[in-house]
């Protein structure tokens, strides 16, 4: 890494345009962000563990689960709750709804016994931790609204709590239509945007080192490719 | 279908779901076999080598 501040003006171009707000946004981004940083080819050695796969796991969960509910939001609720494939879809959507929250679940205990939030890691963390919290808003809503027996049953036990905190003023679990909204609206776009921003800082920052290997005081660790090959 | 069939005689679904009570505590074995797997995969993760290519496979 350079010396100079991010974002900073060292051309001419950017002498020009310093007063742009969108050409200082875009210094910003290009700083914070190089292209061979942000969709790197190459990882440090340290990565060649399985517990370093649960990451992407969770993210090609969320792909799914963004996909199917795409799906099932297109054809409606009288196709998935009547049609062969309809059904199917719908039983997607629930299974890769299970297989984010193990994945995701597996990388959280993974990272928090790696202490991961060391080395100005605080805001990956503390993305995580918020990601995974409105995760866990969205799913609820989902059971809220599978329009069954199962649905009606959480929503009257739920209200109860829900109701002692008072939020139950504003976000009523059993009103079907607001607990729909929220689930394919309001929460999918929360999960998205705060996991991107999870994204983005894991390559702002890199992958946390293991606890032997500090990146100052130990030599820089061999570099393998993104299939465990290491480098010459 | 064929599947569904095979994983419905291993295990019966429709029934109502089995609890275990532990002083306080009451889980469903389901919530609880999810949380024992998730464990056992969190530690298959740590011990089991993660592939590496040989040195001869290098292009």
């Amino acid at each position: 890494m350079t010396d100079i501040p991010i974002g900073a003006v060292t051309t001419e171009e950017d002498r020009a345009t310093a007063d742009q707000w969108t050409a200082r946004i875009r210094r910003r981004a290009e700083a914070a962000f190089p292209p061979k940083q942000l969709l790197p080819d190459r990882q440090p050695a340290f990565m060649a563990s399985w517990i370093y796969v649960f990451g992407v796991l969770t993210l090609v969960s969320l792909t799914w689960v963004i996909v199917t509910g795409c799906i099932l939001a297109i054809m409606g609720p009288s196709w998935w709750h009547v049609s062969s494939t309809g059904h199917f879809v719908n039983s997607l959507h629930l299974w890769s709804v299970e297989c984010f929250f193990f994945f995701m679940v597996i990388h959280l205990w993974g990272k928090f016994f790696m202490a991961a939030w060391r080395g100005k890691r605080r805001l990956t963390w503390a993305t995580g931790v918020v990601s995974f919290l409105v995760s866990v808003a969205a799913a609820f809503t989902g059971y809220l609204t599978q329009q069954n027996f199962d649905s009606q049953w959480i929503s009257t036990q739920a209200k109860d709590g829900i109701n002692s905190t008072g939020a139950g003023a504003f976000w009523n679990v059993l009103n079907f239509g607001q607990m729909l909204m929220w689930h394919i609206v309001l929460l999918p776009i929360g999960v998205t945007i705060i996991a991107g921003l999870h994204i983005l800082m894991v390559r702002r920052r890199g992958i946390v080192p293991p606890f032997d290997v500090s990146p100052k005081k130990a030599p820089a660790p061999e570099v393998t490719t993104s299939t465990g090959e290491a480098a010459a | 279908m064929f599947f569904g069939v095979l994983l419905g005689a291993l295990i019966n679904l429709n029934g109502s779901g089995h609890y275990i009570h532990w002083g306080f505590i009451q889980i469903s074995v389901a919530n609880l076999t999810v949380i024992l797997l998730m464990i056992v995969v969190f530690v298959v993760a740590i011990l089991i080598p993660f592939p590496k290519r040989k040195e001869g496979d290098r292009e």
